[in-house]
């Protein structure tokens, strides 16, 4: 089947609703991507190989809009969207790996063709991944309380940042970095 | 150590004394790791970027105190350097060059023997990597390995029960393990067979890559063959996938030098004889020409049309003749046709004088 926009082979087929009523639609990657793209993004820049995956994967039962709020979605640990992550094809932090777990998933299988890790186990993990999130929203709290001024909650993060960096490397003193 | 020092020398991984130097350059394996704590690069601000090289600076230094790593082992902010030095480091395969052109708190200890290199601030946090002469993967991953155990003893990485080792790119994820071999393959590009090696390599998920160029294109007819796949294996795995068709691979280039010697030993001779001329007397040279005529020599020497001349010398002769290398061993900066120029009277010197074979003989 060839690409409804252009002379291409037509290798997504995307349902959308048009006024209410669903229409089907039949691209080539390259029309399929611009017209899955919120409207003032630049897509030139994205990452071909595993955002052309990505890409695919999404468009498969996706209409335009579920993927534009998809890609709103942004992580509440480093505030990348997902939007982002397809653009420049790296993740913004560890926390990423389960706020993104449901499309990430389809992603891993294509590369790894498993989801599941069987090698290495670090000896010191840390105390759940809980943890590891808190410290990084801390750290970006602080930030924002010392560019407003308001030094008296700042001191507060960071006596918490301490408590729990005191926890976790109580082999280690942290204290290189203050 | 000083990293001036490097210049003059050619690391370990060059000596061209591994087992199957003869086709194969190096083993590399590197890890991927990312400390728990803070963001990935990409969303890391400066203030984090700061911190993160140096708790990694620290770690690093208290290793080099305990005796763990080699003392002589120098650690170089990259942010601080000229670009020559940046660029010198990338033509040593000691950081990638996604590293020497980024932004920001970055750096790299280099131990002095260049076996291992650990690279704090490139795509993740901390990327160790070990390199070896020849085909030796199973000493490169038992030394990456302790070297990994020994950072993990001081810092907590990112790492999650189901998939691993947690990397920016999904492509690392699991064991963040990167094996990679070099092979010089030199006969199977004249014999045409490299597209074929290459097709039946991407099928098993082995990556095939040019080392200087792009795709197959690869200048001095150098490959490097690498796992694609780093979740759902042991590392042991993923070594031992790479590590079984290293061999195959040497065989068929093997054949072929066999083949060429055999069917066509006149014309592989007069190749090789010219090469080895036009490096002897050429005026002025680019890189290009350089590695591809290089290549030549290489394979003339394993198959022993070429008697006066050393394997380590010509490995030597591919890294001092980059660009970034001639201008640090001449200790002035040079444009491209200078450059060219300057390629040509070393490779003169380098090959009408040097008949002891010895690499550190400048």
């Amino acid at each position: 089947m060839k690409c409804q926009q252009c002379d291409r082979q037509a290798t997504f087929h995307i349902t959308d609703l048009i006024d209410g009523k669903p229409s089907e639609l039949h691209l080539c990657e390259e029309c399929a991507h611009t017209f899955l793209s919120p409207s003032g993004e630049d897509t030139a820049d994205v990452t071909p190989g595993i955002a052309g995956m990505l890409a695919q994967h999404l468009a498969v039962g996706e209409t335009a809009d579920q993927l534009a709020k998809l890609d709103q979605r942004a992580c509440p640990v480093c505030g990348i969207t997902f939007l982002e992550f397809r653009k420049q094809g790296r993740l913004g932090c560890a926390h990423d790996y389960s706020f993104f777990a449901d499309e990430l998933e389809p992603l891993l299988l294509n590369i790894h063709d498993q989801v599941h890790h069987i090698g290495k186990v670090p000896k010191r993990c840390s105390q759940g991944a809980g943890q590891q999130t808190q410290l990084i929203r801390l750290r970006r709290d602080m930030k924002e309380a010392i560019a407003s001024e308001n030094y008296e909650q700042a001191s507060e993060i960071r006596d918490q940042i301490r408590e729990i960096e005191g926890r976790d490397q109580s082999t280690e003193s942290s204290d290189e970095s203050s | 150590m000083h990293l001036d020092d490097l210049a003059s020398s050619s690391g370990e991984w060059l000596r061209g004394s591994g087992p199957e130097s003869d086709i194969v350059i190096s083993s590399r394996i590197r890890l991927a790791r990312n400390l728990a704590d803070f963001p990935f690069i990409s969303r890391a601000p400066e203030a984090d970027r700061d911190e993160i090289e140096k708790i990694l600076h620290g770690r690093t230094s208290a290793l080099q105190e305990s005796g763990k790593v080699p003392e002589n082992a120098i650690y170089v902010n990259v942010g601080d350097l000229e670009d020559v030095d940046r660029q010198f480091l990338v033509e040593r395969q000691l950081i990638s060059r996604e590293h020497a052109e980024s932004q920001g708190a970055r750096a790299v200890m280099i131990d002095e023997s260049e076996r291992f290199s650990v690279m704090i601030n490139e795509e993740d946090h901390l990327r160790v990597q070990v390199m070896h002469s020849g085909f030796d993967l199973t000493s490169a991953w038992e030394q990456v390995n302790e070297l990994d155990d020994l950072f993990e003893d001081q810092v907590t990485y990112a790492y999650s029960e189901k998939l691993g080792y947690l990397t920016a790119c999904p492509t690392n994820v699991g064991t963040g393990l990167r094996v990679s071999v070099m092979l010089h393959l030199p006969a199977l590009v004249i014999t045409r067979q490299i597209e074929k090696v290459f097709k039946s390599l991407q099928k098993i998920n082995l990556a095939v890559r040019g080392l200087y160029g792009e795709g197959s294109q690869a200048m001095g007819d150098f490959y490097q063959v690498s796992n694609q796949i780093t979740l759902g294996l042991t590392e042991e795995e993923l070594t031992q996938k790479v590590a079984d068709v290293v061999p195959v691979m040497i065989d068929y280039e093997r054949q072929a030098r066999e083949f060429l010697i055999r069917e066509s030993h006149e014309t592989l001779h007069d190749r090789v004889s010219r090469a080895f001329g036009i490096l002897r007397t050429a005026q002025t040279i680019s890189s290009e020409e350089t590695m591809h005529l290089l290549s030549s020599v290489r394979m003339g020497i394993n198959l022993g049309l070429i008697g006066e001349l050393e394997i380590p010398t010509v490995n030597k002769l591919f890294i001092h003749t980059q660009p970034a290398h001639l201008q640090k061993l001449s200790g002035i900066e040079l444009d491209k046709s200078d450059r060219n120029i300057e390629r040509a009277t070393y490779l003169r010197r380098q090959l009408n004088t040097d008949k002891s074979g010895d690499p550190n003989n400048n």
